[in-house]
């Protein structure tokens, strides 16, 4: 059995607290906002802090340290005394002593820069993956699938990341350069001079290029996206790919996409190496100046060998922080445009949400009412749904027809608000259901979704994906009213088969019935079929229907569907043609009526030599 | 069949606890990450894409090590700068001269480090784009069987992490050869200048080699499980994003997130563990340093007094020992990249591997639109597992110019017959004919040219609509692809879109109806031209109205070829020269409408539910077909 002792044990703050946090600080800079958002582990944040500016230090007293280790030494031939030799132990102990406190300084320094990193990691991870779920279908509708896991991978990464490539690095950067600065001027004001003279380079160049690899990366990361997608659709749809022999189709969008990629690749390596290769080389050439100058005032006597030694050791101290300068700039940028993607999706605004105050639903005799219902899709020209009524009483069915694209599915979202009215209004019971708490409302209203997804995982588990506190006898008997029980218990390993990506071991009508079955197991007050029985024979969907009459006495049942078998008994039907009611009664009045609908019936009842007669007299 | 009684969720049932039945995300760990540093095998797979590079290695290889000697030489020209030049009241020229070979050997060390950087740069990105390239043309032929059974998001890590980590490792491999020579070097140049110090300096490596030793395999563990957790953190994160609208539909949120923060938060305990491995070897080469060091200036400066050595050598050992460091701690690095690229090699290999199982065979014919397009099943046995049959001996056969029907319960194995007729499978028994040739004779391109298929479950790609309909016939013209839309009774409903036939779709074409999208994929096939049109369910989700006008539309644009059709509205197929019925597998009807109704078997009682209401139907009725169909 899955992990049941999991959350309780271990003590941390409620996931939904940290969703919190992540959306507080709504309107500052995304800098300043991660910035506050890591601070908040202080303790953790302080250590990292603390252990910097020690590391930074130590690690300037080295070259001090060595550079006063070349004096004494020289020092020796000239006193060649007790004391000479005693003062070399001291700084040989020092240098040890300093070598160690600089390793576990450095150690605190990363591993709690990390673990803040991680930390962050995992609450802004957590707001993601919470926004994703909570976003509604028309945010989904808009964003490619892609798009969203390169958001959830690489933007969350290098925010993430701020806090010890960024402003950790800030401080050890800036003790680092300041107080060697201080030290080296203070030593030898033109040595010293000499000896930063890469630095402003080195600086300037790097950060130019991190700059410009940053703009290149954004475009390369738009490349690589495309490329994703070329492969993701090819590998999704494989089986439209081999249908139509498109392999070599699909290589040449792979390749096209890849080449212009591959292009961009290229020129930011020249950029890349073209800089540190420039930077190595003007750190070198202060060094050479550093020698020549420094060595002139040796042989002058203006400073000792080791005064020398030490500028010379503290120039390759200097080298690392330096070049990381424009690591640093790029991970500021980095973090800026990150941080503005990220908490962009984070801070979007979700469409439908409950208002303030609502209530739950509170579902009484069971009544649905569409009031003059308009809606028109996000983008779209025109108008969707026009001006749809109806009413639908606990027991009774609703059956919807229509051409494709008339509108059907439409109703069926709108009714557990995956989108909301343009106009108009949907009650249940008489409550707006704008006006209830949306998870009270979706676990009232249970939607067979036309377009069947399943999820990689058993089937027991895809059936009680609804309810996952559900025991098995209700899964198995879900299972049986949707047809599906014998045909699992058929299978080697019956309940806890994997049914694969998106149900691919399935045959079309075994996806659409595990679907069914998937609804079947909830106890909603309106239960919509969206032409969920298209790829299921007449036989078995009739005994699917009969077993679904058991349940359906306390239920709206809305049925969309194209065979009418399926939906002739329903209450009221509803023939839908673009967006509008063009007709609607039962199924006798509307045959009666001779109409649309009725045209449609014969469709399906009489034999096509008939209609063929029958058109060619008129 | 009772009501369902308990009307409350049962989580009351488990109070605080996870849901039993629940999961986020797929469970199936991935394989070791850290395996071999070095696998012959492998290597040579990935020299494979590098050779055509080697040229570019060479020369990069040379580079570095010209970029090494410079690196060895300058604390040598610097400690040489002060013995010769400054110490004992100073020496000019000798100083000039330092400092003129010191400015060579930064003029040489700039051109190495460009080119090889540049050389490895290139080469690394060009074998990254070659190894998904062939990755990708792979995957183009293997078997439907093995795609079935994997998951896009598995190789999309294949194709895009495991190649990069062979990027980092080319990138670096080169720099580690010039690693490995500077710590050769380095030991070198400390032994001949001082051989006592400069053993008593090198004491520390073995020390540094033993406490390794021991940190490695615990390392590699926590490494190891820190990729693992991170990876299915994504997986979930993917499955979340992937299956938002059914998640939101089922309201499952809460415990989604309940669910995916055990996993968020396991990858937290796991990463932090890395970090404290990672950073745990950073005091101990520190301290080993410092140890170094220290050893340097007392046994240096006894040296010194002794007369035996010179300042200047000892300030060239401190630079040395500064520099020691540097390439084993790169080294210990490229060891991890190195593993990791192994494995990432051998998961690259496997799906260059793949096994191919239907290929062309040697002297495949080509199927040309001049074959007469019949299609026939001869004593057709199959199963996706060998052991499970899913047609049973199924013969029969579709004349040149006829519409056949197929049907036949859910489950029957109708889209499984389909599949065969295009090979995306190979029967076990039997064998599939198109055009008179068997399928396992023609080359697969010629036959995919030859039949086009609406499938069962329609799938767009981002794009317009204008380029998913014409697909890969690059031939078809603009008006072709209005006439296949027009055919379809899709044209009208394109035109209203914003861009019409330019219009961009979403992903997968969310943003039309699931009957639009049924119509474009017919549109598709129709453009294909070929001389078998394959329709599963191809108006399954599409109203009778419209359906009609696309069988008139129809009748005239496939004169003179094969169709066969799938559809469980019987109302579809009764146009149909002849109708096959199809149940658990084997054929058990065949006829057509009138001969089937008279015949009163399987059929006849599904056409007769089909239209009839279902209180009309006797209790008889559907008892019988009940019992027939129940085993399906
Ligand atoms: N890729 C697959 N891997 C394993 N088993 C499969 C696969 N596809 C189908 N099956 C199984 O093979 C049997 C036949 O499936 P098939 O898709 O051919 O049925 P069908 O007649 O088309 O049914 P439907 O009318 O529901 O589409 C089913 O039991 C199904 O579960
Ligand atoms: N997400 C969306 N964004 C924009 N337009 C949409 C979206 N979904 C559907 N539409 C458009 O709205 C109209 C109605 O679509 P709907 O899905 O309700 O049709 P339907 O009646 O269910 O058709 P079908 O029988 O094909 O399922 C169609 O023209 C469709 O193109
Ligand atoms: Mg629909
Ligand atoms: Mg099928």
């Amino acid at each position: 059995m899955p992990t049941l002792k999991a959350g309780r044990e271990r003590s941390r703050g409620d996931a939904r607290a940290h969703v919190a946090a992540v959306h507080s600080g709504k309107g500052q800079s995304p800098l300043l906002r991660i910035t506050m958002f890591s601070l908040r582990h202080y303790w953790q944040a302080g250590l990292a802090i603390g252990a910097t500016i020690i590391a930074a230090v130590l690690q300037l007293l080295i070259p001090r340290l060595l550079g006063q280790a070349v004096d004494q030494a020289q020092n020796i031939l000239v006193t060649a005394g007790e004391g000479a030799e005693q003062a070399l132990v001291w700084t040989a102990a020092t240098l040890l002593l300093v070598s160690v406190a600089r390793g576990l300084f450095t150690l605190a320094q990363n591993y709690f820069s990390e673990s803040v990193g991680h930390h962050v990691g995992y609450e802004l991870r957590l707001a993601f993956y919470d926004k994703v779920q909570r976003l509604s279908y028309s945010y989904h509708d808009r964003i490619h699938s892609g798009d969203l896991i390169t958001l959830g991978l690489l933007d969350l990464d290098g925010l993430r990341m701020f806090f010890s490539t960024g402003f950790i690095r800030t401080i050890l950067l800036t003790v680092l350069i300041g107080a060697g600065a201080y030290m080296l001027l203070t030593t030898d004001v033109v040595l010293g001079l000499l000896a930063l003279s890469f630095v402003p380079f080195v600086a300037w160049r790097s950060s130019v290029a991190q700059l410009t690899l940053r703009a290149t990366w954004l475009v390369l990361q738009q490349k690589l996206s495309v490329l994703t997608r070329v492969m993701d659709e090819n590998l999704g749809g494989i089986r439209v790919v081999r249908a139509f022999s498109g392999q070599k189709h699909e290589l040449g969008k792979f390749d096209a996409a890849s080449k212009s990629a591959l292009h961009l690749a290229h020129e930011r390596v020249l950029v890349r190496v073209k800089n540190t290769s420039m930077m190595t080389f003007s750190f070198f050439a202060a060094m050479g100046l550093v020698l020549w100058v420094g060595g002139n005032k040796v042989i002058a006597g203006e400073i000792s060998v080791g005064t020398l030694a030490s500028f010379l050791t503290f120039m390759t101290i200097l080298q690392m922080p330096v070049r990381q300068l424009g690591m640093m700039v790029n991970s500021f940028a980095r973090a800026d445009t990150c941080g503005q993607r990220f908490y962009g999706f984070i801070d979007q605004a979700i469409e439908i949400e409950d208002k303030p105050g609502a209530q739950p639903l509170a579902v009484g005799d069971g009544t649905l009412r569409f009031e003059n219902v308009h809606f028109t899709y996000p983008g779209a020209n025109h108008e969707t749904l026009r001006g749809i009524s109806f009413e639908g009483k606990a027991g009774q069915t609703i059956g919807i027809v229509g051409a494709p694209g008339s509108g059907k599915s439409t109703i069926a979202h709108l009714i557990p608000r995956f989108y909301d009215v343009s106009a108009g209004r949907i009650t249940i019971d008489g409550q707006d259901v704008r006006e209830v708490t949306v998870e009270s409302l979706r676990r009232q209203v249970a939607v067979v979704q036309q377009d069947t997804f399943l999820f990689t995982t058993t089937i027991e588990n895809n059936i009680a994906y609804g309810d996952p506190w559900a025991k098995e006898t209700k899964i198995e008997r879900a299972a049986e009213s949707a047809q599906l029980h014998n045909y699992i218990m058929g299978l080697p390993t019956d309940y806890g088969t994997v049914v694969g990506e998106r149900g691919v071991s399935l045959s079309g009508g075994q996806r659409q019935r595990l679907s069914i079955a998937r609804s079947l197991v909830l106890h909603p007050a309106v239960m919509v079929f969206d032409d969920s029985t298209a790829a299921i024979d007449a036989g078995t969907e009739h005994r699917i229907r009969s077993a679904i009459r058991a349940y359906s006495s306390d239920r709206v049942t809305i049925i969309i569907a194209h065979r009418l078998s399926s939906l002739m008994h329903a209450d009221l039907i509803l023939f839908l043609e673009n967006g509008e009611v063009a007709e609607r009664g039962t199924h006798a009045e509307l045959l009666a009526q001779g109409g649309r609908y009725k045209a449609l019936y014969d469709l399906q009842t009489r034999p096509a030599d008939d209609l063929d007669h029958e058109e060619a007299a008129q | 069949m009772s009501v369902i009684e308990d009307d409350e969720r049962d989580s009351a049932s488990y109070p605080g606890q996870r849901p039993p039945r629940a999961s986020v995300g797929s469970h199936r760990i991935e394989e070791e990450v850290f395996g071999k540093a070095y696998d012959p095998k492998t290597v040579r797979r990935i020299w494979a894409f590098v050779k055509p590079y080697r040229l570019k290695i060479y020369l990069s290889v040379a580079a570095v090590l010209v970029f090494t000697a410079t690196q060895l030489a300058i604390p040598l020209i610097i400690g040489w700068a002060i013995d010769g030049g400054m110490v004992a009241g100073g020496n000019t020229t000798n100083l000039l001269w330092a400092v003129s070979a010191f400015a060579v050997a930064v003029l040489v060390n700039f051109g190495a480090s460009y080119v090889q950087e540049t050389q490895v740069g290139h080469v690394a990105e060009n074998v990254l784009f070659d190894m998904r390239r062939a990755m990708m043309a792979r995957l183009q032929s293997v078997s439907l069987s093995y795609m079935d059974k994997t998951e896009v998001g598995r190789l999309m890590s294949r194709l895009q992490g495991d190649v990069n980590s062979m990027q980092e490792f080319l990138e670096t491999s080169v720099i580690s050869v010039g690693d490995l020579v500077l710590l050769f070097g380095i030991v070198i140049v400390l032994l001949t200048l001082d051989p006592w110090l400069g053993l008593l300096t090198l004491l520390t490596m073995p020390i540094l080699f033993i406490v390794r030793i021991f940190w490695l395999p615990p390392a590699k563990r926590a490494f190891w499980a820190a990729h693992e957790t991170n990876s299915l953190t994504n997986g979930a994160m993917a499955e979340g994003i992937n299956g938002v609208r059914t998640v939101q539909n089922l309201e499952r949120q809460q415990v989604n997130l309940d669910l995916y923060d055990d996993k968020a938060y396991g990858n937290l305990q796991t990463q932090l563990t890395g970090s404290k491995f990672a950073q745990v070897m950073v005091p101990i080469v520190d301290s080993l340093t410092g140890i170094s060091m220290a050893t340097v200036v007392l046994v240096g400066g006894s040296l010194v007094l002794n007369g035996s050595l010179q300042v200047g050598v000892i300030v060239a050992f401190l630079f040395y020992i500064q520099r020691f460091f540097d390439p084993i701690r790169s080294l210990t690095m490229q060891y991890s990249i190195m593993q990791r690229a192994m494995t990432s090699g051998r998961r690259i290999t496997e799906v260059l591997d793949l096994p191919v199982t239907i290929t062309d065979k040697p002297g495949a014919l080509t199927l040309g639109p001049e074959m007469d397009g019949s299609v026939e099943f001869k004593d057709v046995v199959f199963g996706y597992d060998p052991k499970r049959a899913v047609l049973k001996h199924v013969s029969f056969r579709v004349n040149p110019g006829e519409t056949v029907a197929l049907v036949g319960p859910t489950g029957s194995g109708k889209t499984s017959a389909m599949a065969l007729v295009h090979r995306f499978y190979e029967v076990q028994g039997g064998a599939v004919l198109v055009g008179g040739h068997d399928v396992r004779d023609v080359t697969q391109e010629s036959l995919g040219e030859q039949v086009a298929m609406v499938l069962q479950e329609p799938f767009l790609f981002t794009g317009t609509v204008l380029e998913n309909i014409r697909y890969n016939k690059a031939s078809a013209t603009r008006e072709d692809v209005i006439a296949a839309a027009k055919a379809v009774g899709a044209h009208d409903f394109i035109e209203r879109l914003p861009g019409g036939y330019d219009s961009q779709l979403e992903q997968r074409g969310s943003n039309l109806s699931l009957g639009q999208r049924q119509l474009l994929s017919f549109a598709r096939a129709l453009v294909a031209d070929a001389k078998i049109l394959v329709l599963d369910e191809a108006t399954a989700n599409i109203d009778s109205y419209t359906e009609r006008q696309i069988q008139k539309a129809l009748e005239k644009l496939l004169e003179g070829r094969t169709g066969l059709v799938i559809a469980h509205r019987l109302a579809t197929i009764r146009g149909a020269d002849r109708i096959i019925v199809l149940q658990n597998g084997e054929k058990i009807e065949e006829g057509n409408h009138d001969q089937l109704m008279a015949l009163g078997g399987l059929y006849s009682r599904l056409y007769n539910m089909n239209y009839a209401s279902f209180d009309d139907i006797p209790d008889e009725l559907v008892k019988q077909a009940n019992a027939r169909a129940a085993s399906t």
